[in-house]
């Protein structure tokens, strides 16, 4: 190749030179200082060439592996006026207890695996209010690259693309808890299982991608389908059914779009379900619809991507078949059967001040119907969450937020939280 | 109409629409450069037979372009991509390739183009250090800026066009001939309009304008940011402020989406001249193309030494 360029840049300096003949002598005279020059050139390329193997030699061998290993880790720290935070921050990555959390540690690691497949896995540790660690194997998956017909597909265990902060990982989220609606009818750890998504880019000028994620119905991260922890949601003990006909797996399609409004303006809207059996009796279902919206403006003249400011919602519902079940808290009571409709949404927006500043503000409200029983994961709520994010660089961040919380039957709740995030080793990009 | 009449329509419809499975628009080759400055030689190297287009602005910051969903469409339909490489793009450029799902421009394929390959890359780092900044473990991925490095790139190039294209291929090596003979001429006029100020001292607000100073024997003496991506400090800018009076340096460089006022506030103190440059075409008027670009870029720096010297 670097042959090759030097052979092009010789032959075409003696296309030159054989061709240039221009008339008036001010023109000859810089042609003439132009060949004098090019052949300068031709010298200095030629010396550099020798350099240049060495050195991207040594380039391969210090910084290139094949694969890239991350490092993050986010600790909280605050306070709460409740005194079982663990009550009021529900989600597995939220601050646990008054004082230190280390809720989420993540180690990445992604790279090719050959020309047909790219890699990807996540391996999360994180210490609960006891400080006892816990492990899981959040994300294990492979991704096609090259299938014909815009089509991809993704197997492995992943985090199910449903709406829009499903797919993401702790450490990008805006807000140092997860949303309540996500928490409601996700679970903690939000809607991930194992299993295979095939997607579309549709061939329309703008984009429209369509995707459809077949997957294990069961276990705690399928939380509204065969969850042994369902028992939240509808209040009987869990029917242990097994899987026994291809209904029974959990389906969840899901349509986005997006367009450029102006140049500094973009639009992405989405729509998702997810259909299942669930496991408060042998034959009953669950289906879940997602709305989402997320518009982002950036200056023209962005300086290392700010100012900006964006806007994200997210609106979900639920129906929920309660088959007829035996009550979780008594035996001896029986719960008859009844369809459990659940809906909330979360709306936030940021606002990137200046260079690696962030105001944020999200507003959350979540609610269920009547049903035979109560469970607190499905009477009213609504949260109110001011933040600032300062990020001193890329690979570091520190957070403050405050949560105005309203809980029907309990009351008001004041929480203030600090986030610290580290990260080291590979910084994966971020997706729009 | 019948069902499946209806359905046969709607699938021809579908069909019809542009895919990467037609042929590129119009028979011409779809080129797509991460950068603006990248697009503009590429459009020296192969019109009238191609479409080029670039896809960050030419007033933002390359480093921190968004993963717009419009640019996974784009790169999906593209027969080429060219990268400036070295990881200037590494914060956005991955999760688009991965969801354009185009062999094309796979990397190592014909229709992927990394311009830095075969460059010869300053400030490669000896050892890799976030604590001294965001130091790309490559080097500085702003080579654009010398003229011979742009002579590398082109050459490269014209070879994949015509890899890719072959019945164009002629066309690209006519291309590249005319453009190196012109890039000859300037470059002889450029380091003629600089040469009085050999070692003329300039300031820049980031490690943006090495590779131009060394081929045009100017010497950055600071940059306003005290490492790679990090804000500049008070403490930082009071060193640059000493350093730029004792050293003589009275020009400043600062691209359209830097912080200027903090450039202004220095200039103040030094008695220098703020100079607005862009690196890419079209990031300040009158500035489109590569030849134009340059042309201001040598014309402004000879005027500004001038003037302060």
């Amino acid at each position: 190749m670097r042959a090759l360029i030097i052979a092009m840049t010789v032959a075409v300096l003696g296309v030159q030179q054989s061709s240039a003949q221009r008339p008036d002598s001010t023109r000859a005279d810089s042609a003439a200082r132009a060949r004098a020059d090019s052949i300068r050139i031709v010298r200095e390329l030629e010396a550099m060439t020798a350099p240049v193997a060495a050195a991207q030699a040594q380039q391969v061998r210090t910084a290139g592996a094949y694969m890239n290993l991350g490092f993050v880790s986010l600790s909280d720290f605050g306070w709460s006026t409740e005194r079982n935070v663990g009550s009021l921050q529900l989600g597995d990555h939220d601050p646990q207890v008054r004082g230190f959390t280390i809720p989420n540690v993540e180690l990445a690691l992604d790279g090719a695996v050959d020309p047909y497949f790219k890699g990807f896995s996540n391996i999360v540790y994180k210490l609960d209010k006891k400080a006892e660690t816990g492990l899981e194997l959040e994300e294990a998956y492979v991704l096609t690259t090259s299938l014909p017909g815009n089509l991809q597909i993704k197997g492995g265990q992943f985090f199910t693309e449903f709406g829009r902060q499903n797919t993401q990982h702790p450490h990008s989220w805006s807000f140092v808890d997860q949303p309540l609606v996500l928490n409601r009818m996700f679970g903690p750890d939000g809607l991930r299982s194992q299993g295979a998504r095939v997607s579309w880019l549709v061939p329309t000028s703008w984009y429209t991608e369509a995707m459809v994620s077949v997957l294990n119905s069961a276990g705690g991260t399928a939380f509204s389908f065969r969850s042994d922890e369902s028992a939240e949601i509808h209040g009987g003990v869990p029917d242990e059914r097994e899987v026994a006909r291809l209904q029974d797996f959990l389906l969840v399609p899901r349509i986005a779009t997006s367009i450029d409004l102006t140049d500094t303006q973009t639009l992405l809207l989405g729509a998702s379900a997810a259909f299942g059996p669930n496991s408060s009796g042998p034959r009953a279902r669950t289906r879940i619809y997602g709305a989402d919206v997320y518009w982002k403006w950036k200056s023209a003249t962005a300086a290392q991507g700010f100012p900006f400011v964006s806007m994200q919602t997210e609106f979900l519902y639920r129906r929920y078949d309660a088959a007829e079940r035996i009550s979780a808290d008594d035996p001896a009571l029986t719960l008859s059967a009844e369809t459990l409709s659940d809906r909330g949404f979360y709306s936030q927006v940021l606002w990137g001040i200046k260079p690696r500043y962030v105001a944020g503000l999200r507003g959350e409200f979540a609610s269920g119907n009547e049903a035979v029983f109560d469970s607190d994961l499905r009477a009213d709520r609504f949260r109110l969450s001011p933040n600032l994010t300062w990020y001193p660089t890329e690979f570091s961040k520190l957070r403050l937020q405050y949560n105005y919380d309203h809980r029907q039957g309990i009351g008001r709740d004041h929480s203030v939280w600090m986030q610290f995030e580290f990260l080291l080793g590979a910084h994966a990009a971020h997706k729009f | 109409m019948t069902t499946i009449v209806r359905l046969q329509l709607a699938a021809v419809a579908l069909f019809a629409l542009p895919g990467p499975a037609m042929p590129s628009f119009a028979g011409k080759l779809s080129v797509v450069a991460t950068t603006p400055d990248l697009a503009a030689l590429a459009r020296e190297i192969c019109s009238p037979a191609c479409e080029v287009k670039a896809l960050a602005k030419p007033t933002e910051d390359p480093h921190f372009v968004d993963a717009k969903p419009s640019h996974i469409v784009t790169l999906n339909r593209a027969d080429v991509l060219i990268e400036g490489g070295a990881e200037l793009e590494i914060g956005w450029l991955p999760p688009l390739l991965e969801s354009a799902r185009n062999s094309k421009i796979a990397a190592g394929a014909p229709g992927r183009i990394v311009a830095s390959h075969g460059v010869q890359m300053l400030e490669i780092p000896a050892t890799f250090d976030r604590s001294r900044g965001d130091v790309h473990p490559y080097g500085n991925p702003h080579f654009l800026l010398d003229p011979l490095n742009v002579k590398l790139i082109v050459a490269q190039m014209a070879d994949h066009f015509a890899q890719i294209d072959l019945k164009s291929a002629e066309l690209y090596r006519a291309n590249l001939a005319k453009f190196n003979a012109a890039l000859d001429a300037k470059l002889a006029e450029w380091q003629k309009q600089l040469a009085p100020y050999r070692g003329g001292k300039i300031v820049t607000y980031h490690k943006d304008f090495v590779y131009l100073a060394e081929r045009f024997k100017l010497e950055v003496v600071e940059t306003l940011e005290p490492k790679p991506g990090i804000a500049p400090s008070p403490a930082h800018l009071a060193k640059v402020i000493s350093t730029m009076k004792a050293t003589g340096a009275r020009v400043i460089l600062v691209q359209p989406y830097q912080n200027r006022k903090t450039a202004e506030t220095v200039a103040r103190q030094t008695n220098a001249v703020v100079l607005d440059i862009g690196q890419q075409p079209g990031a300040i008027k009158g500035t489109e193309g590569y030849f134009a670009l340059m042309d201001f870029m040598v014309r402004t720096l000879a005027t500004a030494l001038g003037e302060k010297k």
